[in-house]
């Protein structure tokens, strides 16, 4: 299916595939309609407040996306019902064309390909770099296959792929303990990559990174477009500006504006709630 | 080579196996030879007390690799490991007694507890342990059961930390209390002893020690060699990650519930088969064996010796009961606070125990 998936980018255009007839594998996601999530009319309250407002939003195969709003907007609890920690009062989310979101575990779900990066950074300290890529490495990952497992020559590369990816070959030996604050967010991201996800989630990957780790991560996440759907939700707006190609703004609990970056730097009402100029 | 005798030799380095060769060699023959060969008065005759010392020491040694990749590992602390240990004793004890036929105080073909209590044949769960290799299989299949059972409630209810350990503690005190019963027909308070041969061979000859003596040395080291793969092939960084950061090691897609209970059944099975050792070495077991103390002595060792590394944890069941041995043949009534005081120090000033002391490797 990812072949399927690369090939198509490739090729330029979703829609005109659209109609190719073909036999679609259980549990796998078809974005053969080109986008890779769709959420609509979600709402979630709790407690009579409305975390999410009937929030329609759709992401497409491929794409860098940014999602911005003040506190309070929804950006997390919109996260949570995409990984399915939060189920929605109503509405729908489809991972894909079939699957449904609303009707699947938080282990289902990330093991249908969407991987999520929380906030604070969280590795194995003790491990080493290569030690933690390994135990998140896509494979059996069940008792037996564990007390037997000997990295292949594929896996081996797929690693030494995403330490490239994340700019930590040179420190594939140390501890994951030593490394510094952006290193270890890369380290996580690369946890996620390893896994060959099609979805990745990433709550706020700038915050509390020095500049220069700041322009990493902006490569880092330009380099994963296009290969892998990515939805970034960050409050650094300077951040975002950088990497954004299209944004949405949340604003209690719906999408108050999408578009590229100047379009909403310039729209009236997101200068209103949120840019507060 | 084929794969496994290439992973057996991947486990240490060439100095180390170097090592261990050394040190299976003293104990596989250079002592059965002082003791066997060389006469008495020679001054290298090595005494019966000595074999039997080293043999027990061994088997505590067996608890304490147990216990370090429970503990030391995956962060379990177990204060209950003197059950299991206890289970692989009585379930080899049966067979003992069996062994013993009719040399008993009675003459009967039932053991002198069972006259004692005035039962006429074996309850039903003695059935066929007259044959050594059944009472070999519960050995193995009665801790490694209830350590399943058990552990498959508790890691699925998520209970961790000092719970876990407290209610381990709970139930060997619980077995004790249990086993102390005259009509559970397991010798209530003396249990079991007075062996007199074990397969035939009378138990209490120099030849029959030394032969257990060195059963269980080998033993010791099939068990080192079997941690040793398990901590360091990957399912060792996954016990590892568990410790660390259980809840992150389930966004990777394990699932930390049967990894807990493969090392922690894996670990009761050690108990057991190194209690099936020390039996017959020491021709007694009671239900003293299960006493909580006796299970948070095992954690001491562990701790004495360094937890997270193997050689640590046998060097603190060498260096303790070492320890113990020496004090309660020289000042008997110090050795409690002897101990406490080493756990004290140990904990203040050696978090990684001799080993660290020593300069070694960091623990995984």
């Amino acid at each position: 299916m990812s072949e399927l998936v690369e090939e198509r980018t490739q090729g330029g255009g979703w829609e005109d595939l659209a109609s190719y007839g073909r036999v679609l594998a259980p549990g796998e996601v078809d974005v053969s309609h080109g986008a890779i999530l769709y959420l609509e009319d979600i709402t979630v309250s709790f407690d009579g407040f409305k975390a999410l407002n009937r929030l329609s939003l759709d992401i497409s195969a491929g794409e860098l996306r940014c999602i911005i709003g003040p506190n309070g907007a929804g950006k997390t609890t919109m996260m949570d019902v995409i990984t399915g920690k939060t189920r929605p009062d109503s509405g729908s989310a489809f991972f894909g064309q079939s699957l449904d979101l609303t009707r699947m575990t938080e282990a289902e779900i990330a093991h249908a390909g969407i991987g999520r990066k929380f906030q604070k950074p969280t590795v194995f300290e003790n491990h080493t770099v290569f030690e933690n890529l390994e135990l998140a490495l896509k494979c059996d990952k069940r008792v037996r296959p564990t007390l037997l497992a000997r990295l292949n020559a594929a896996q081996r590369e797929a690693i030494a792929e995403v330490l490239e990816t994340i700019q930590l070959t040179d420190q594939a030996g140390r501890p994951a303990g030593l490394l510094s604050h952006g290193q270890k967010q890369w380290l996580e991201i690369g946890m996620l990559l390893i896994q060959e996800p099609k979805l990745l989630l990433l709550d706020e990957p700038v915050a509390g990174m020095t500049d220069a780790e700041t322009d990493h991560t902006a490569e880092l996440l330009l380099q994963l477009a296009g290969r892998h759907s990515v939805i970034v939700v960050e409050h650094d707006m300077d951040f975002v500006a950088r990497i954004a190609r299209k944004v949405t703004v949340l604003h209690e609990g719906s999408v108050l504006a999408e578009g590229d970056m100047a379009a909403i730097q310039n729209n009236e009402r997101v200068i209103e709630v949120y840019l507060g100029r | 080579m084929t794969p496994f005798t290439r992973a057996l030799v991947g486990l240490y380095t060439a100095r180390r196996w170097a090592a261990i060769g050394a040190l299976m060699a003293l104990l596989l023959v250079a002592m059965p030879v002082a003791h066997l060969a060389l006469p008495a008065d020679h001054p290298l005759h090595l005494s019966a007390f000595w074999i039997n010392l080293a043999g027990k020491i061994m088997c505590y040694a067996m608890v304490a690799i147990a216990l370090d990749l429970i503990w030391g590992y995956t962060g379990i602390l177990s204060l209950g490991h003197g059950l299991f240990f206890a289970l692989g004793g009585y379930a080899h004890g049966m067979y003992l007694m069996r062994a013993i036929g009719r040399d008993g105080v009675y003459q009967s073909n039932l053991p002198d507890f069972m006259v004692f209590l005035d039962w006429k044949e074996y309850p039903w769960y003695w059935s066929f342990t007259e044959h050594w290799w059944y009472a070999m299989l519960l050995v193995v299949l009665v801790p490694g059961l209830l350590a399943f059972v058990f552990g498959y409630f508790a890691f699925r209810s998520r209970i961790k930390g000092v719970y876990f350990s407290i209610i381990t503690q709970a139930l060997t005190f619980a077995a004790m209390l249990l086993f102390f019963r005259n009509n559970l027909g397991f010798g209530g308070n003396n249990g079991f002893t007075d062996f007199k041969r074990v397969l035939g061979y009378t138990i209490t000859a120099p030849e029959t020690k030394t032969a257990l003596f060195m059963i269980t040395a080998t033993a010791l080291l099939a068990a080192l060699l079997a941690c040793r793969y398990i901590v360091t092939c990957k399912l060792g960084r996954v016990l590892a990650a568990i410790r660390d950061s259980e809840s992150r090691l389930m966004f990777c897609g394990y699932n930390p519930l049967w990894f807990k209970l493969f090392v922690w059944t894996f670990s009761a099975v050690l108990c057991g088969i190194a209690g099936a050792l020390y039996v017959p070495q020491v021709g007694i077991i009671n239900p003293s064996e299960m006493s909580p103390a006796n299970s948070i002595e095992a954690a001491i060792w562990v701790a004495v010796g360094g937890r997270g590394t193997l050689s640590g944890a046998i060097l603190g069941a060498v260096a303790v009961n070492g320890a113990k041995s020496w004090f309660t043949n020289v000042f008997p009534e110090y050795w409690l606070y002897a101990l406490g005081l080493v756990f004290i120090l140990v904990t203040l000033f050696l978090p990684r125990g001799i080993v660290g002391l020593l300069g070694g490797r960091r623990p995984s």
